[in-house]
């Protein structure tokens, strides 16, 4: 062939490409009969008459992350057809604790770190480093509370300590340990619950020995805004948060004793209303987080932390997105 | 879209999702008014709106109801005065916060808390108001009522009242706009409002802009109304600058 | 019967709040305790100490721009504007205000608190000095008394029931409004109130009534105080009149 016709065929070549492309990209959110990339069709949650009479209430605790996934859960269970309300905004784990088992609402997300330090009095450096004896050891302990606890989400989330990596930089610090002898000097700011908390400030000072020049309680909300206003040097983070991987400006200490565990989030359920739910519940929830990956779950707190999204707008982008619903 | 084609692209929708993020625009620089996130999202305060709406609308209404009951009361029975006013008053300097608190054992959270508290902070100002207009209604035009025949009754309601207007309307007016400030804490007692978005989030510039300026759009909204009110009741009185 | 039941939870609810007072417990998040007079008396004092700040910045910058106002006869409009502007500023609008523009920490919630104090205090001022009688001023202009001595011998001490009117409706809202600065990472005796999680219902009943207790303590303090300073025959002459 001669230069210039091979160059049109190449051209010719790329341009269907990129076209097949754009209209499959473009295509994307219609419906498929298949295909394994595309697992729209098999998500799909279907609506079932039968759960038409069933009435549950989602709750969630009070942050960014909860009220996504208490949405998410609540979308998709109401796409099955059961009668959903949700009770978000509860307060801290203690407190969806107690309005679970009293019976004001059926389910909410909780984390296995969470719920094994808190609930079940286990130390945090106890929590079982590998994912899944952590999930066996909750479920077994909530099965004894009359709940039910799901399997897990892909994505697991911890407490970190973090601060302005300008900042990290000029102390020499890249892990927790590292802060010894510098930490007098420094101000940490934290959720108020972390004062009592032993996967936060009550680890930090036991398990890891330190001394805080000040320990001041804000609002979780206000996590970020502390250290870029410079009233903070170190603030709690959380290792799903969006501003981490969305800005260079922060660092998160490592944890290199173990006191800040992971854990990755259980819908638990109150057992008589998964009972009276029926099997769609189950197969429900299991199915709907299957993509929450962290970078899935990163992106929605970066919907409603930075780009101010409601979190019942983002949950719907997302269910929209992976095919649960339409 | 065939099967050939679909299997190209597994992780094409994901990735999709997850935007592209360079830090920079408005709301996420929290710059200081976004006007496109506030045009775009404004449907998220329309119902804290009207919440407040109510609970200033509901509250002022009945304090006016109660204040009015409590001042005719104390208009033959002077000696009550000074305990309903003292009575009153205690209401008044009970912190709002803590008087949503302490009712929430015995009306739970909701709407009928915030209102109960509310209408006890509008009591003082409007009774006082009350009682001063009264007060001051010309000796002359009550001995004229009296000259014409009317009850004590009559004369309340046809004279003395109608020339305490202008008092009324001013103590309804430092009171409204006293409450529509207060109701943005009724988010504490369960009542929603405008207080709800504000507390979600205090760091996010254009939303403390946008909720704190509509509760402070709807105080000086009520205030000019009232004043309209007040020259529509009364025009025989030129309105005193209050 | 079910009115009989709400009271025995009200009454519940009350001995909660009143034993978290006074003791110690575990806290609803397992590890410190909370509750108890130590814990309880250092929130008081944190939140009379921004308080104390806070009016005492709006009396050092409103009192002496209202006497002055008020002296002259100058600046009605703005007195009375300001005065009525102060009452339709959400308090909470203007925390979040400051947390959202300004910062966190006990110098800028001062600053949010003294701007809510400085409404009252600057009308209060003017109106209280306007209002002292003209020939009580002329009287002493005739005696050869010079401006600033007028002001402080004769239109302050009878002003004094209005002044001190304002500062006790600028004290109260500035207690009140300290109530809730943890927002803004003051930890006051309002934190009882903003976190249940930490304290639980018990506690935040408590916050509620610790808070009107203190109000209300602030507020016959300081009515005492205006007793105490009105002069004598003003006092007289204020007698409740009406028959």
């Amino acid at each position: 062939m001669s230069t210039d016709s091979r160059r049109r065929a190449l051209f010719a070549l790329f341009a269907a490409l990129v076209l097949a492309l754009g209209v499959a990209a473009c295509g994307g959110d219609d419906d498929d009969d298949g295909g394994d990339g595309g697992d729209t069709g098999a998500n799909l949650i279907e609506e079932n008459a039968d759960n038409n009479g069933v009435q549950v209430t989602v709750g969630s605790k009070n942050f960014t992350e909860q009220y996504i996934l208490g949405e998410i859960y609540a979308q998709a269970l109401e796409a099955a057809g059961y009668e959903v309300k949700t009770q978000l905004n509860l307060g801290s784990e203690v407190i969806a604790l107690r309005a679970l088992e009293d019976g004001e609402i059926d389910a909410y997300p909780e984390y296995t770190s969470t719920a094994l330090t808190s609930f079940f009095d286990i130390p945090p450096e106890d929590v079982p480093a590998d994912a899944q004896q952590a999930e066996d050891d909750t479920q077994a302990e909530f099965e004894e509370l009359g709940l039910t606890a799901f399997p897990p989400t892909p994505f697991s989330s911890a407490n970190a300590v973090g601060l302005l990596t300008e900042q990290a930089d000029e102390l020499g610090v890249s892990t927790i340990s590292d802060l010894e002898g510098q930490s007098e000097d420094l101000t940490l700011y934290g959720s108020p619950e972390c004062r009592q908390r032993v996967d936060c400030l009550v680890g930090l000072e036991d398990n890891y020995g330190l001394e805080f020049q000040k320990f001041t309680p804000v609002d979780i909300g206000l996590r970020y805004e502390v250290l870029d206003q410079g009233d903070a040097d170190l603030s709690i983070l959380f290792t799903t948060d969006a501003q981490l991987s969305t800005s260079d400006d922060y660092t998160i200490l490592e944890d290199d004793q173990g006191v800040l565990p992971a854990g990755n989030v259980l819908f638990v359920a109150r057992t008589e209303t998964v009972d009276e739910a029926g099997p769609d519940f189950g197969e429900v929830v299991e199915s709907v987080q299957g993509d929450l990956s962290l970078e899935v779950m990163q992106e929605l707190n970066a919907r409603v932390d930075i780009d101010k999204e409601d979190p019942a707008e983002a949950a719907e982008a997302y269910l929209q997105e992976f095919g649960y619903i339409e | 879209m065939s099967a050939p084609l679909a299997s190209l692209l597994p992780l094409a929708q994901g990735d999709d999702f997850i935007q592209e993020r360079t830090g920079t625009g408005c709301v996420q620089e929290n710059g200081f008014f976004c006007a496109e996130w506030a045009f775009d999202n404004f449907d998220r305060y329309v119902t804290p709106l009207v919440e407040h709406l109510v609970l200033v609308s509901a509250s002022v209404v009945a304090g006016l109801a109660i204040a009015l009951g409590l001042a005719v009361m104390s208009h033959r029975r002077r000696w009550l005065v000074p305990p309903l006013t003292g009575l009153t008053g205690v209401l008044y300097t009970i912190p709002s916060l803590a008087f949503f608190i302490v009712l929430l054992p015995i009306t739970g959270f909701g709407r009928t808390t915030a209102i109960i508290a509310l209408t006890a902070y509008t009591l003082q100002i409007i009774y006082r108001n009350i009682v001063a207009g009264l007060d001051n209604v010309p000796a002359a035009s009550k001995d004229a009522g009296r000259g014409m025949g009317m009850t004590d009754r009559q004369l309340l309601w046809r004279v003395e009242l109608p020339l305490a207007l202008p008092e009324i309307i001013a103590g309804l007016r430092i009171a409204t706009v006293s409450t529509v400030a207060i109701a943005t804490l009724a988010v504490f007692a369960g009542a929603g409002g405008l207080g709800d978005p504000l507390y979600a989030d205090l760091t996010f510039r254009t939303n403390v802009l946008l909720a704190g300026g509509l509760a402070i759009l709807m105080a000086i909204a009520f205030d000019a109304l009232l004043v309209v009110a007040g020259r529509v009741a009364s025009p025989w009185r030129k309105v005193r600058p209050v | 019967m079910s009115l009989a039941l709400v009271s025995l939870g009200f009454l519940d609810a009350f001995t909660g709040a009143i034993d978290f007072i006074f003791n110690q417990r575990e806290s609803t998040v397992a590890g410190d305790e909370v509750g108890g007079l130590a814990q309880i008396g250092d929130l008081t004092v944190d939140h009379l100490e921004v308080s104390a700040i806070a009016l005492a910045g709006s009396l050092i910058v409103a009192m002496p721009i209202g006497v002055w106002l008020g002296h002259h006869g100058r600046g009605e409009l703005l007195a009375v504007a300001i005065g009525n502007a102060g009452r339709a500023v959400p308090e909470l609008a203007l925390i979040a205000f400051m947390v959202a523009f300004v910062g966190v920490g006990l110098v800028n919630v001062s600053i949010a608190l003294l701007i809510l104090g400085i409404p009252p205090i600057l009308t209060n001022s003017f109106v209280a000095i306007r209002q002292v009688d003209r020939d009580a001023v002329e009287a002493a202009r005739g005696m050869g008394m010079s401006e600033p001595e007028i002001v402080a011998r004769v239109e302050l001490p009878l002003a004094v029931p209005t002044l001190m009117s304002g500062v006790r409706t600028a004290a109260i809202a500035i207690v009140a409004t300290a109530t809730i600065a943890p927002l803004a990472g003051v930890v006051t005796l309002g934190d009882l109130i903003i976190n249940r999680n930490v304290y639980g219902d018990d506690g935040v009943l408590a916050g509620g009534i610790l808070v009107a207790v203190l109000a209300l303590a602030i507020e016959l303090t300081l009515a005492g105080i205006q007793r105490l300073l009105t002069p004598r025959g003003l006092r007289l002459e204020r007698a409740p009149a009406r028959a």
